[in-house]
């Protein structure tokens, strides 16, 4: 049989051109691989986010084949010698049997958790990058939602996640989940009856749990990161301001290869982050906390640092019990308050925010270009008056602790807590006001007077004045016309008339200035071409 | 695939002019998506010292990779890793996984890093955002839209709009009947909310027992001490009984004495026995077990939300978000000597909710 000559290289073009013909894809793609994005180092808060949640789905996918959804009481006879012959719910001795009878199981487990408590950390420090820059206005208010919804869902997933060990200290949690769903008016016990199938503990609520956080929860979150990320494609991301930025354009890398290439070399450093911590440090070592015992409970248990706040805000609250004289009497308990009222006024307070201050500032524009967050002090205030009032909450779910480590009374740091919890976030508006309107004069100085330079002039009459370097070209007087743009302004002054080191470089001394590269391969870079330079066979605009 | 090479099927892309250069083209697509490459700049020349510096510093960071790979892979393998008790190697199995991956990830990570930071030329692009909305385009979809409506013409048969509703409403409710209907789990069943394990069966009074289902005799608790205590029935000692553990405290005589004259202001004054007081562990904030007992200032501390209860002023919340007082089991000793409970709390046991009467 007579064989064809089989081109080599001629394969990808053909292929190409193939895929091309049926799937018409060269122009969208071309349009993906263009696509500019602008980069600061904030910008990567919340790929984070989004790393930890697909390391958080390669390990619990691993989980999954080992963890046994069930509460059916067992006699433990795995590895962990210490606990052999005690009866547990078979959901606990399967975790165990992760941490010491599955190989690299406990590894996976604590990158699992690691990668969880990443996860919302960087969903908190990514809201508040957006928060202090003001990236959430318009149009950009339905991803800002988006965001703080991912966090209570990832705060549900994460819930719901350290409940199914069953150990002692997540069914404490569940115990007072139970309690603070039967706190709700009217409909308290149903639902919780409903959700636990009877009184609580019951024996089915480990496998619901189980379903909602494997499947419920984790699709419902791959939905809202989906929308989250492709809105932030489709409206393009927002860009500090600064020279030819505007509101219009977008200034930054194309974002193939670089930027896709930094992108995916950032992936695996949080990845890699994750392993180390969840190799060397040890999390949630069920094993020291035993089975579940609806009578056993240890001093400083503490949740997950995210339900912190809410275990704070808790333990803060008076013991305010409603009484309502109908009937036989009703009863709205305490715990009501900063459980159920307070987290519903958080949600309520984070997602309107966007259009509160619009309406506020009467700005119904779009923006793209971001503020610093010296420019807008009345909103960095709130942002500061927020992050204290949740700090305080957060440090007060750990009060007993602080108490014991510290040596201060237990009541004091409550009555501390709650004192705080008035005063300081006030307190924390008007410092950060301050300091944001002082950051910007400051600027406006630099920009005005030029940049200080030490440098001590005196005069022939005696006086000593500072020398300035001026930024612009400075009138008589020595003052500037620079506008205030919203940008960094320079702090240090150049080594224009100023000594330099004697040797540069800073471990090899740099002898000679590095000559601009030239590569053959691509065209030194020109002034910016005209557009009808080159024609392209149709006319566009 | 190399993309050096030259490709012959990329190269009838270019329709106008065999002569650009690939770059040309790059920027002509670029522009024709709206983009400016402003600023394209090589980093290293090719060839350079630094670039061959850079090649060789990506390239270890990948033979790291590997060389941690497969670390990881041989202690995986032959690493002892079953538990032992005591400080066996088996304790370093998982340090080691994490190290070993950690630096076989982080080197890809700093490789790939490496290599788009420092070797890729820099570029500074603009691209416009084109986000003007189309007025004309607005109302040409609204009026395609209304014109759908018209189509189905529901305002002109309201009929059909009427029956709609109230044909696939019902559709809905069907949708959520099975998972409401399916959850829903009536709280009052057996009254379960407002008895314990102690609830007396057929007349017979339940005995408080050890963890251990031994019963308890006054003796076994020195004054000033406590004990937490079960029901003494079937899985009395297990989670099917949540809201059964108590604690049975053996008071000094002062206390006891404080605490009976204050049980007596509440009617209670028969819940004691001796100087025995038997309280619920479960708190009436959320259900922790109040389980700190201090023995000087009779104080019951719950844990979990540093509730303090004063057990010889009937267990009243004197401190934290509690607002209602730990019930009291009333108690008494039974003729062979064992403590009974004499009927079931008298109070509702756990945390609040809105019925409780």
């Amino acid at each position: 049989m007579k064989r064809r000559k089989f081109d080599m290289a001629a394969v990808p073009g053909n292929t190409a051109r193939a895929v091309d013909e049926r799937f018409q894809a060269a122009t969208p793609l071309r349009k993906l691989l263009n696509k500019v994005f602008p980069d600061h180092w904030s910008f990567l808060l919340g790929e984070i986010a989004l790393f930890s949640f697909i390391v958080l789905l390669l390990t619990g996918v691993f989980l999954t084949f080992f963890f046994e959804p069930s509460m059916t009481e067992v006699i433990y006879n795995g590895s962990y010698a210490p606990l052999r012959g005690t009866p547990m719910s078979a959901a606990y001795a399967s975790s165990l049997d992760i941490s010491f009878d599955v190989r690299g199981g406990l590894i996976m487990r604590q990158m699992h958790h690691w990668a969880a408590l990443l996860f919302m950390a960087a969903i908190v420090v990514h809201m508040l990058r957006i928060f202090f820059t003001g990236a959430f206005r318009k149009p950009r208010e339905t991803n800002w939602i988006i965001g703080s919804l991912l966090f209570w869902v990832g705060f549900l997933a994460g819930f719901t996640g350290y409940s199914l060990p069953d150990d002692g200290l997540s069914g404490t949690g569940l115990r007072i989940a139970s309690a603070i769903m039967l706190s709700i008016p009217v409909i308290g016990s149903w639902l919780t009856s409903s959700i636990f199938g009877g009184e609580f503990p019951g024996t089915i609520i480990i496998s619901r749990f189980f379903i909602a956080h494997v499947l419920l929860i984790p699709a419902l979150l791959v939905a809202l990161i989906s929308v989250h990320l492709g809105l932030v494609f489709k409206q393009k991301h927002t860009q500090w301001p600064g020279p030819g930025r505007t509101n219009d354009n977008v200034v930054g890398e194309r974002m193939f290869p670089r930027y896709a290439i930094k992108q995916g070399g950032f992936f695996m450093v949080v990845f890699g982050v994750i392993a180390l911590m969840g190799g060397l440090f040890q999390i949630n070592p069920i094993w020291l906390f035993g089975p579940y015992e609806a009578w056993v409970v240890s001093a400083a248990s503490q949740p997950d640092w995210y339900v912190m706040f809410l275990d704070g805000s808790t333990r803060l609250m008076p013991d305010w019990q409603i009484d309502i004289p109908i009937g036989d009497g009703y009863v709205i308990p305490p715990l009501f308050w900063p459980t159920v009222v307070l987290p519903g006024i958080l949600v309520g307070l984070s997602t309107l925010y966007p259009f509160l201050e619009a309406r506020y500032l009467k700005d119904y524009r779009s923006h793209n270009l971001l503020q610093r967050p010296r420019d807008v002090p009345f909103r960095s205030g709130l942002g500061a008056m927020a992050v204290t009032f949740y700090v305080i909450l957060t440090l007060s779910g750990a009060n007993d602790v602080i108490a014991d480590k510290f040596h201060i009374s237990l009541n004091a740091m409550t009555w501390a807590g709650r004192v705080g919890l008035l005063i300081l976030p006030p307190l924390a508006y008007y410092v950060t006001y301050r300091i944001c309107l002082g950051l910007q004069q400051h600027d406006r100085e630099v920009l005005a007077h030029g940049v200080e330079t030490g440098i001590i002039r005196r005069l022939p009459d005696g006086r000593f004045v500072e020398v300035h370097q001026p930024l612009g070209v400075p009138d008589e007087h020595g003052h500037g016309e620079l506008p205030y743009a919203g940008w960094v302004v320079p702090k240090k002054m150049n080594r224009l008339g100023a000594l330099g080191p004697a040797i540069r470089g800073f471990f090899y001394p740099i002898e000679k200035p590095a000559e601009a590269p030239v590569s053959p391969g691509h065209p030194p870079v020109e002034p910016r071409p005209e557009r009808e330079e080159i024609g392209s066979g149709e006319t566009r605009r | 695939m190399s993309t050096h090479t030259a490709q012959p099927g990329q190269d009838q892309l270019d329709v106008n002019d065999p002569g650009l250069s690939r770059f040309d083209i790059v920027r002509e697509g670029a522009r024709r998506d709206d983009i400016e490459i402003v600023h394209y700049e090589p980093q290293v020349a090719p060839g350079s010292k630094a670039e061959r510096r850079l090649v060789r510093t990506v390239a270890a960071f990948f033979l790291l990779t590997g060389l941690a790979a497969t670390a990881f892979l041989a202690i995986y393998i032959w690493w002892p890793w079953q538990y032992e008790p005591g400080r066996g190697g088996d304790k370093l199995y998982t340090p080691l996984l994490g190290v070993t991956l950690g630096v076989a990830l982080l080197g890809i990570g700093f490789g790939i890093l490496t290599w788009g930071k420092k070797l890729l030329p820099k570029e500074v692009s603009i691209q416009d955002r084109h986000e003007g909305v189309s007025t004309e385009d607005q109302k040409i979809t609204g009026q395609t839209m209304l014109y759908m409506a018209d189509e189905l013409g529901v305002k002109r048969r309201p009929l059909l709009g009427v029956s709609l509703l109230a044909g696939l409403v019902p559709v809905g409710a069907v949708v959520a009947a099975p998972l409401v209907g399916g959850l829903i789990s009536n709280p009052h069943k057996n009254n379960q909310m407002f008895t314990t394990g102690f609830a007396p069966q057929d007349g017979r009074k339940i005995r408080l027992i050890r963890e251990d289902g031994r019963p308890i005799r006054p003796a076994d608790i020195s004054a000033g001490g406590q004990i937490t205590v079960f029901p003494g029935i079937e899985h009395g000692v297990s989670n099917l009984h949540a809201d059964s553990p108590t604690l049975l405290i053996h008071l000094r005589d002062a206390d006891a004495a404080e605490s009976r004259r204050n049980n007596e202001r509440e009617g209670h004054g028969d819940y004691m026995w001796g100087n025995y007081a038997a309280y619920s562990k479960i708190c009436t904030h959320a259900g922790c077990p109040a389980s700190l007992y201090e023995q000087q200032t009779n104080r019951l501390l719950c844990p979990c939300h540093q509730s303090q209860f004063l057990i010889t002023d009937n267990a009243k919340p004197v401190f934290g978000p509690a607002s209602r007082r730990l019930p009291q089991l009333p108690i008494e000793v039974d003729a062979e000597g064992f403590f009974v409970a004499k009927s079931d709390y008298t109070e509702t046991v756990g945390p609040d909710f809105w019925e409780r009467p």
